[in-house]
């Protein structure tokens, strides 16, 4: 198998702090492997920029494995790029086209300022955790597995909420900045297990207020969220968080 | 009743109080679909029946009239206050959006077919509801205002905007109040589209029927 290699040009969000406007810089990724990852592409960029004496392009990252959720920018208008179900360390560069031009974004929403170029502070999710999303029963020593029955079907409903790795594609999806996919996967993984119960009522009323005291926008049912989520949480997760409210609100 | 305000102050009470009154105005408008059915009778005689009927139930019509006029207050203004915070939600634009499959032509233009349709319900309120009919009937009103061109392309124009509201409406009410389970959702999606569908035929036809055909 031979490796073919591509080139492309790359159109990058530059931000310097925050506050300051930013601004899209060109660049040309040259000789590429596809058998690169999206972020491996931008390593090799952000070389030949440090050689010439530039400023490299910040990006988050740290498994690089699809499992941490620390990386991600919009890629070519979508969140984690153009390949379903896949983070952007995850995409590769088999997916692109020798000549294409890539548009590279950050994550766009009020509730996450742009630190620096692609980096975006998420830390108005940890907000939402913190207002709710954990159960504070003390758990002591381990006691035996067995003790708390949770039948397969709920356990792999619950999981498969709790694969939401917190990277903020949703809110960079939704067309409102809505942050309600995340928050609906917390609730829901937490709220299926028998140890999430005792706290249900509590957690989804405090979560949801600490999610619009932070100035994420509001779900009009876009589905977008659901269609760019690296790990296909389904909007089930936001009925259950919204059935989960009415039944906290109204009893 | 703290408790009650406080619950509709969040994105979810105030996204609750669209589903509901979004279910409001579907079992209304339904309604008066079957009512102008009498409309494609041929017979102007059986669309008059059919408003002399109806004000036969004066009472009950201000009733329901007072009740849809609630719910357009409730509707459209909390629409309006998440069209706003939605808006701000996202202060730096993307330079490039694309899809990833989840968005229709209806949940995109929800805010923009939803101030169609309240300009469009004040002209039909001043075309209809509010129209002079002491020496005239209620069909003569219709087949005058089916006369004009405009209003026919107007009307229909306004029907394709009703259409496209309730085709992502429909199902979107039921997410919101938490009906989202595997084996109805599907089923769920599928009536928004008939309905959609018979909404926009039925009344759609209306105005062409009237203006053109008859």
């Amino acid at each position: 198998m031979s490796t073919k290699t591509i080139t492309l040009t790359l159109k990058v969000w530059r931000q310097n702090r925050s506050r300051k406007k930013g601004g899209f810089e060109i660049y040309t990724a040259r000789d590429i492997s596809t058998d690169m990852s999206f972020l491996e592409m931008l390593d090799v960029v952000n070389e030949d920029l440090v050689l010439s004496g530039k400023e490299p392009i910040a990006f988050d990252h740290d498994c690089r494995e699809g499992i941490c959720g620390m990386c991600g920018a919009v890629v070519d208008g979508q969140a984690h790029g153009p390949l379903k179900e896949t983070t952007l360390c995850q995409l590769h560069m088999r997916h692109f086209k020798n000549g294409d031009t890539v548009v590279i974004e950050p994550w766009r929403a009020r509730a996450f300022p742009v630190v620096k170029d692609l980096v975006v502070d998420r830390s108005a999710f940890d907000k939402i955790i913190a207002a709710g999303g954990y159960i504070s029963a003390k758990t002591g020593g381990a006691q035996d597995a067995n003790n708390i029955l949770v039948g397969k079907e709920v356990a792999d409903k619950a999981f498969n909420a709790a694969a939401c790795i917190g990277c903020g594609a949703c809110v960079a999806a939704c067309p409102n900045a809505s942050a309600m996919l995340f928050v609906g996967a917390k609730i829901s993984h937490l709220g299926l297990l028998p140890q999430g119960r005792p706290e249900a009522k509590t957690r989804v009323q405090s979560m949801i207020r600490a999610m619009d005291r932070l100035g994420f926008g509001n779900c009009s049912n876009e589905t977008e969220c659901e269609a760019q989520c690296p790990k296909s949480i389904s909007i089930r997760e936001i009925a259950r968080m919204n059935r989960e409210f009415v039944k906290a609100s109204f009893s | 009743m703290n408790w009650f305000i406080d619950t509709f102050r969040t994105s979810l009470g105030k996204k609750l109080l669209m589903a509901v009154t979004g279910l409001g105005f579907l079992g209304f408008i339904i309604v008066h679909l079957l009512g102008n059915l009498t409309l494609y009778a041929g017979h102007e005689g059986v669309f008059n029946a059919y408003v002399a009927k109806l004000h036969q139930y004066e009472a009950l019509i201000l009733v329901a009239e007072i009740g849809l006029f609630a719910l357009a207050v409730i509707h459209v203004t909390t629409g309006l206050l998440l069209f706003l915070a939605n808006r701000s939600a996202r202060s730096v634009r993307y330079a490039v959006t694309k899809s990833g499959g989840g968005r229709t032509v209806g949940s995109a233009t929800m805010p923009y077919t939803g101030l169609a349709i309240l300009l469009f319900v004040i002209l039909h309120l001043s075309n209809f509801t509010f129209a002079d009919v002491t020496d005239r009937t209620m069909y003569d009103v219709v087949a005058a205002t089916f006369s004009s061109w405009i209003y026919i392309i107007v009307y229909v124009a306004a029907v394709v905007a009703v259409a496209i509201h309730v085709r992502h409406g429909f199902w979107s009410l039921f997410q919101t109040i938490g009906l989202n389970h595997e084996k109805y959702m599907p089923a769920l999606r599928a009536i928004s589209v008939a309905l959609a569908v018979i909404l926009g035929v039925g009344f759609g036809l209306i105005p062409i029927y009237i203006g053109i055909i008859v």
